[in-house]
């Protein structure tokens, strides 16, 4: 026989506790970032498993796309390839004379030397978020040495940070989301300022620059360093628009990030040096996907 | 029937709804996606009220906030809400018609999107299109009469309680 009525203290009761959990828990979230290990939990043992599964199938595709393609068409990227690998050996054979150069005319000048960086090579999982945050999915993750804010690059430039953190997979925010400024500096002439996302469209824009700066459409965005979050000197995007509306203090200012934000399946993790040690004390499995810099 | 028993149907369907929501679409496609969690979520909680309820909502709302990379317990609050309204009216919805039932689903789903966008709005990340954000309770609703019928196959097969 069904009751007619459910057991237990009344809905309506159970509800509003829920609802008062719920509201507790986003305010522990939001405010204090308390809950970042429940989080990596709930992620690790649970969403990461379905994320895997519903990337089996599409990376079974991939390979299968790779062992079917002809013999004539794996030639021709192979001399592709070596040729590109040509190019870049010689500008950095030109890079490495000049980094050489640069150390010195530094140790001359009594400056501080550059920190150095050490990357490891993350693939992005196929998998949407919430279509309204600029965010990826990355599978490398705590067993790594992976850790919040740390700067995700792509082959052409700056992608984003690091969010969450689980055991093997993290998120990253993109700079184009809306809750994302990175600090910045123009190429050029080494004007700084910062660079806020625009969401969906996947724009930066430049706040708070004056009507006279030195800026052109074409100028070229690298981190500065500022912040201390990301290291210096990588690309970020290129201005594409400035309007100077009369009568108004700023001119408005849009930049396209340089990185493939949407398109790029390879992703670089960023360790400063001295971070580095402290993370291959943790975790000293990794070392051949380690190259210097 | 016992509780486990119904567990081992409601918890895999539940997941495979999480499944649905990260599932890659093309561009065009996102904003129509519905939310398949909610509408499992509905389902299960008014075919078997005694089993599936409140907490089971918000356990996969919390869940569903993880895997979407939004603040946790937006969702959760939502569901919970969607849920409270249904174990409030399950007897009534249940002996409506696919459609009827579709036009209620619309305004549940509706609901829940308005509360996630209020959080949304008011942690500061609020979306810029607000028209496509509630689009999800439009194709939601027209998707009801299909999944509904498919969840009940399943059920009746796993013969879980033989009403509804």
């Amino acid at each position: 026989m069904q009751p007619l009525f459910l057991p237990g203290p009344s809905v309506t009761f159970r509800a509003i506790v829920l609802l008062a959990a719920s509201v507790v828990v986003m305010v522990a979230d939001h405010r204090w970032q308390h809950l970042e290990s429940m989080r990596g939990v709930l992620e690790s043992y649970i969403i990461y498993p379905l994320r895997y599964t519903i990337n089996l199938p599409i990376d079974f595709f991939r390979w299968a796309d790779q062992g079917l393609s002809s013999q004539q068409f794996l030639l021709e990227e192979n001399a592709r390839l070596k040729e590109q690998q040509l190019r870049a050996q010689v500008s950095l054979q030109k890079i490495s004379v000049l980094e050489r150069e640069n150390d010195r005319l530094r140790e001359m000048l009594g400056a501080q030397p550059k920190v150095g960086e050490r990357m490891l090579v993350a693939e992005l999982l196929v998998i949407d978020l919430d279509p309204n945050r600029q965010q990826v999915v990355i599978n490398k993750g705590s067993n790594q040495g992976v850790y919040i804010g740390q700067p995700v690059i792509d082959a052409w430039g700056v992608m984003g940070q690091v969010i969450h953190v689980a055991d093997s997979s993290a998120t990253a925010m993109l700079i184009s989301d809306p809750n994302h400024a990175i600090p910045v500096q123009i190429n050029r002439n080494e004007l700084r300022t910062t660079a806020f996302g625009l969401g969906c469209g996947g724009q930066l824009e430049l706040r708070h620059i004056p009507h006279n700066a030195d800026i052109e459409p074409g100028d070229l965005l690298v981190t500065s360093g500022l912040g201390g979050r990301f290291p210096a000197n990588y690309p970020v995007g290129r201005i594409v628009e400035i309007d100077r509306p009369v009568g108004e203090t700023f001119a408005r200012v849009i930049a396209e990030p340089v990185a493939h934000l949407d398109r790029s399946r390879e992703v670089l993790l960023v360790w400063r040096e001295e971070a580095a040690i402290m993370n291959t004390e943790i975790s000293p499995t990794q070392g051949p996907a380690n190259a210097g810099k | 029937m016992q509780a486990s028993r119904c567990y081992r149907v409601v918890v895999p369907t539940m997941l495979f709804s999480l499944m649905l929501v990260l599932l890659p679409l093309p561009e065009w496609a996102h904003a129509f996606r519905p939310d398949w969690v909610t509408l499992f979520m509905i389902y299960w909680a008014m075919a078997m009220p005694e089993f599936v309820g409140l907490l089971m909502a918000w356990i996969f709302g919390l869940l569903l906030d993880v895997a979407q990379g939004t603040i946790l317990g937006q969702h959760a609050l939502g569901l919970v809400l969607v849920i409270w309204l249904v174990q409030m009216t399950y007897l009534r919805i249940r002996v409506a018609s696919l459609i009827q039932q579709a036009l209620v689903i619309f305004v549940l789903l509706l609901a829940k999107l308005l509360l996630t966008l209020w959080v949304s709005g008011l942690v500061g990340q609020a979306p810029e299109n607000i028209t496509l954000y509630l689009l999800p309770s439009v194709t939601g609703a027209l998707i009801w009469p299909w999944l509904f019928i498919v969840l009940r196959d399943i059920r009746r097969r796993y013969t879980l309680t033989n009403r509804f």
